[in-house]
């Protein structure tokens, strides 16, 4: 008789939903942003991917004129004043897009193979402490990497449940040990 | 599955992440007006429909956003190189020498 152990993992990594924050879109000239970082009280880092925190304010370079910028409740009408001050002198777009998309965090020993299950870029080649616009499945999200067991995941929020969906069949797959 | 190097990412990703987006170095006539029918024609739908290299159109859509260019061989599906919109396109031969 052949006797088959399994080894039922109770949650082969942690996914939940994080809270509500602010966040904004910024498109700006390269040649601008310098001059906008320091009218906005914010570093805005050069290369794509790379990102920054001032205070408790991310900066994330998602293009060669685009960053996206998470914010606290508290500091969001005075970013958004700020924007608009700076506005006469050095042009620029900010945009509130706070309900436009929701964070997911995936954290746990197991949170790396559950995003290859979904993303065709080398996750595990994105650098610890930088993120990534990529595709999970056919959704665009945002792969922030915070460490080397955990990411953080912004999806729009309209594609959510099919996010979710095929999150809950991997976690169903890992813990069968496909 | 395609591997395309993005030239503003400056790293290589997979070709899901990009949109195909027509020939390259098509630049819209200044004034279309002084146009006859056969030029605006051309201008509008005649392509080269090369057999080899072909200088065409990627964006970056799942990523950075931005439209570049590359040189890929059409029978071989290989990208000899991509380079930033607006900049010159490079030679042909320089490229397929340095293999």
């Amino acid at each position: 008789m052949t006797t088959q152990r399994h080894d039922f993992n109770a949650a082969p990594f942690l996914l939940e939903e994080l809270p509500w924050t602010p966040r904004f879109s910024l498109r700006v000239r390269p040649a601008n942003r310098a001059a906008l970082a320091q009218a906005l009280g914010l570093t805005l880092p050069e290369r794509i991917g790379q990102r920054a925190t001032t205070g408790e304010a991310e900066a994330l370079c998602l293009g060669p004129d685009e960053w996206l910028i998470l914010t606290t409740e508290a500091q969001r009408d005075a970013l958004a004043a700020a924007g608009a001050g700076a506005y006469a002198a050095i042009p620029h777009s900010l945009v509130e897009i706070s309900d436009r998309e929701i964070t997911l965090r995936l954290s746990g020993p197991q949170a790396l193979t559950a995003l290859t299950a979904g993303c065709l870029r080398d996750v595990e080649a994105i650098a610890t402490g930088t993120a990534a616009r990529t595709l999970f499945d056919t959704a665009t999200v945002v792969l922030w990497r915070d460490g080397a067991d955990s990411f953080r995941m912004d999806v729009w929020r309209s594609f959510l449940p099919h996010v979710r969906a095929i999150l809950d069949k991997i976690t169903v797959e890992l813990k069968t040990g496909l | 599955m395609l591997l395309i190097h993005c030239p503003y990412c400056d790293e290589t990703l997979p070709e899901a992440e990009f949109a195909y987006a027509g020939e390259a170095h098509i630049s819209r006539p200044a004034d279309p007006m002084a146009l006859s029918d056969e030029e605006w024609r051309d201008f509008l739908f005649i392509r080269t429909n090369a057999r080899g290299p072909h200088y065409e159109r990627w964006r970056h859509i799942h990523g950075c956003g931005r439209f570049f260019n590359a040189l890929r061989d059409t029978v071989s599906d290989r990208f000899l190189t991509t380079y930033k919109a607006g900049e010159e396109r490079p030679a042909e031969a320089k490229l397929e020498a340095a293999e």
